[in-house]
């Protein structure tokens, strides 16, 4: 039976699953990456996901545009990230308890609006899978990579866009001197308020397209408290992955193909118990993290309001 | 300190006032018959919850409307904190009946119920009344509709290949999953069943890539138990794979795929303890939904074009529980 697990059709399944399950945390994590990088840790992620997984089922099904229920997704997410962005740079809140404070907000705002204007499980047509003349038909790689739906390659796509704006711009050195030190930054005429609004926003984005991407691309329906912990799984991904979108790809990558991999453990028949099995990708994500820890330290400035000192 | 003496007094007559208003509906219960429940999902999940708030629905209707038979509910109470506080409010203002509708709230209710000799509780899934004199319990014998649904789902595999989406390895979803594979090496041994639990009873996402690793592994036909398997539906309808559903109708998500479902129906278990509470017996009672007692309906998708063979085996299958000829032996 082990040696099923190697089998190319089994291998095939779990990079094609793996694929599919970090495409959420991909987008909560690399929104929330921007937001760590400038200083403001934010625990709303998963309220900004329900929300946003929401606004994109409810449009998509009531007016059966797609691109207008991600659209829908991405304001209702940029609202949260205002607010979230309000409360803590101009009201100096802690970020911790304010970030629980929008993720239940969005855990109960989802749940009403769903009870009130929908009130059953339905389903919605999603983004279909996308075929690639020529690429999706080559065997095993086409498979994998090639035949999936738009938002898995939008994900994917983000990741070196994040890295070139962290890395390579104006705006991202600009974002990274706010979150190290936004002392010398606002002395050299860097408004932290503006860049951390920015990156707020700018997240919560992202977190809608997250739940968009669940609702009306890998999954089709809505339900109560569908994103179950992913949100706060994509914060700590970002710290797993060092404030660096590569990391997060790599983090997001690793515990999806973990849990993929546990899913084939159980459908072989393989004799580990489901307890142990639906363990593997927290204990082996934990172990890597203590592992690697030492290696970079967090934004200098990160939980830490700004005030300026006169 | 004349600041303090006058909010002092304020927040006694505001206590006061709010102990008098919570105490009254308490003393005029006569009459109509109330009912509270707390559950832990929705009351529109197609599942567990769904199928006990259906059930008090159908009563409130049989026993005359809203005048005769009040209903509230507390539903969503996952955190068990929170679902105790929620069964001592009702028992404290009166409640003819609390319904505690989750294993998780057995050591709350064994706490509250002594405090409340007065109210019935009734406690599900389970058959322990912790041997309190107020206190009924219940259950369903899910491996009844799991063996129907397993012989039927063996009669209409080709590939030979069945495939069962689980939330955690316990209770009423182990019950219904171990009676399902009895049903299928009963009628076909050469079926491969396979088995995932994913550790979850809210993960979609998860539930939806067990379906899909089903799939590719050669499943033909799904089965699965607990809310989050609308995600598995989906997934099932998409590659055009047929699905067994359990606890509620699960037809309206997906009427290509969906063969038939395993409904409780808690009417008549409900019905049996309201009379026992008006005739002044208060618990003590442990009650089984099954085929047989009607806590238990097969239902058929009236869309989905069932050869009548296999209608005939469910049927005869369905007729065999019933009677006690067909016994379910579970691991």
């Amino acid at each position: 039976m082990i040696s099923e697990l190697f089998s190319v059709t089994v291998l095939i399944g779990i990079l094609a699953s793996g694929i599919r399950l970090a495409t959420p945390y991909l987008y909560a994590a690399i929104g929330e990456t921007f937001g760590q990088r400038s200083g403001v840790l934010n625990l709303g992620v998963e309220g900004q996901m329900l929300l946003g997984a929401f606004a994109a089922f409810y449009v998509a099904l009531t007016t059966g545009n797609l691109w207008l229920g991600v659209f829908t997704a991405m304001i209702v997410g940029a609202a949260m990230g205002l607010a979230m962005a309000y409360v803590t740079v101009n009201l100096h809140a802690e970020q911790g308890i304010s970030g629980i404070g929008f993720f239940l907000f969005g855990l109960g705002m989802s749940d009403l609006l769903f009870q009130k204007l929908l009130g059953t499980v339905e389903t919605v047509k999603g983004f279909p899978k996308i075929h690639i003349a020529g690429l999706s038909d080559i065997p095993g790689i086409g498979e994998i990579f090639f035949r999936q739906n738009l938002l898995v390659y939008g994900a994917y796509l983000l990741v070196p866009i994040a890295w070139f704006v962290l890395n390579k711009t104006t705006l991202g050195l600009k974002i990274r001197s706010v979150g190290e030190n936004p002392d010398a930054a606002d002395s050299l005429g860097v408004s932290v308020a503006r860049i951390r609004y920015f990156t707020l926003i700018l997240g919560g984005t992202l977190s809608g397209i997250a739940g968009a991407s669940l609702s009306i691309a890998l999954l089709n329906v809505f339900q109560q408290n569908m994103t179950s912990g992913l949100g706060f799984i994509a914060v700590a991904l970002v710290y797993f992955g060092a404030w660096r979108p590569i990391g997060v790809l790599g983090g997001a990558l690793f515990f999806s193909m973990i849990n993929s991999l546990q899913l084939w453990i159980q459908v072989l028949g393989i004799p580990v118990p489901s307890d142990i099995a639906v363990m593997m990708p927290y204990v082996l994500t934990i172990l890597v993290l203590v592992a690697t820890v030492s290696r970079v330290r967090a934004p200098s400035a990160l939980t830490k309001p700004f005030e300026r000192e006169n | 300190m004349k600041k303090f003496v006058w909010f002092l007094t304020l927040i006694l007559v505001f206590t006061l006032v709010s102990s008098a208003c919570g105490a009254l509906p308490g003393g005029q219960s006569s009459g109509k018959f109330r009912v509270a429940v707390v559950m832990p999902s929705a009351i529109n999940d197609l599942a567990f919850s769904q199928s006990m708030y259906d059930a008090l629905v159908r009563v409130q209707g049989d026993m005359g409307g809203t005048d005769k038979f009040e209903l509230v509910y507390s539903e969503n109470m996952f955190v068990v904190d929170d679902a105790a506080a929620a069964i001592r409010d009702y028992a404290t203002q009166g409640f003819d009946l609390v319904i505690a509708h989750g294993s998780q709230y057995g050591s709350s209710l064994q706490e509250i119920a002594p405090d409340f000799p007065e109210t019935s509780f009734a406690w599900g899934t389970t058959v322990d009344t912790f041997g309190l004199p107020n206190v009924f319990a219940y259950e369903a014998a899910s491996q009844e509709g799991g063996y129907v649904n397993g012989v039927l789902a063996a009669t209409l595999s080709t590939s030979n290949v069945i495939g069962v989406v689980g939330p955690i390895e316990t209770g009423d979803a182990k019950l219904y999953v171990d009676g399902f594979k009895a049903g299928v090496t009963a009628t076909n041994p050469d079926i491969q069943v396979n088995v995932n639990y994913i550790g979850s009873f809210s993960d979609v996402a998860l539930a939806s890539e067990a379906a899909t690793t089903h799939i590719s592994a050669g499943a033909d036909v799904l089965t699965g138990t607990a809310q989050m398997v609308v995600g598995a539906i989906g997934k099932a309808e998409e590659n055009d794979v047929l699905w067994f559903g359990t606890q509620s109708n699960q037809t309206s998500l997906a009427p290509s795929i969906v063969v038939a479902s395993q409904v409780y129906h808690w009417e008549g278990i409900l019905k049996e303890m309201i009379a026992l509470i008006q005739g002044g017996t208060l618990g003590g009672k442990s009650f089984k939904a099954g085929l047989a007692n009607g806590g238990e309906v097969i239902e058929f998708n009236p869309d989905y074009a069932l050869p009548d063979e296999a209608k005939t085996l469910a049927e005869t299958t369905i007729a065999g529980i019933k009677d006690g000829s067909i016994t379910i032996t579970l691991p």
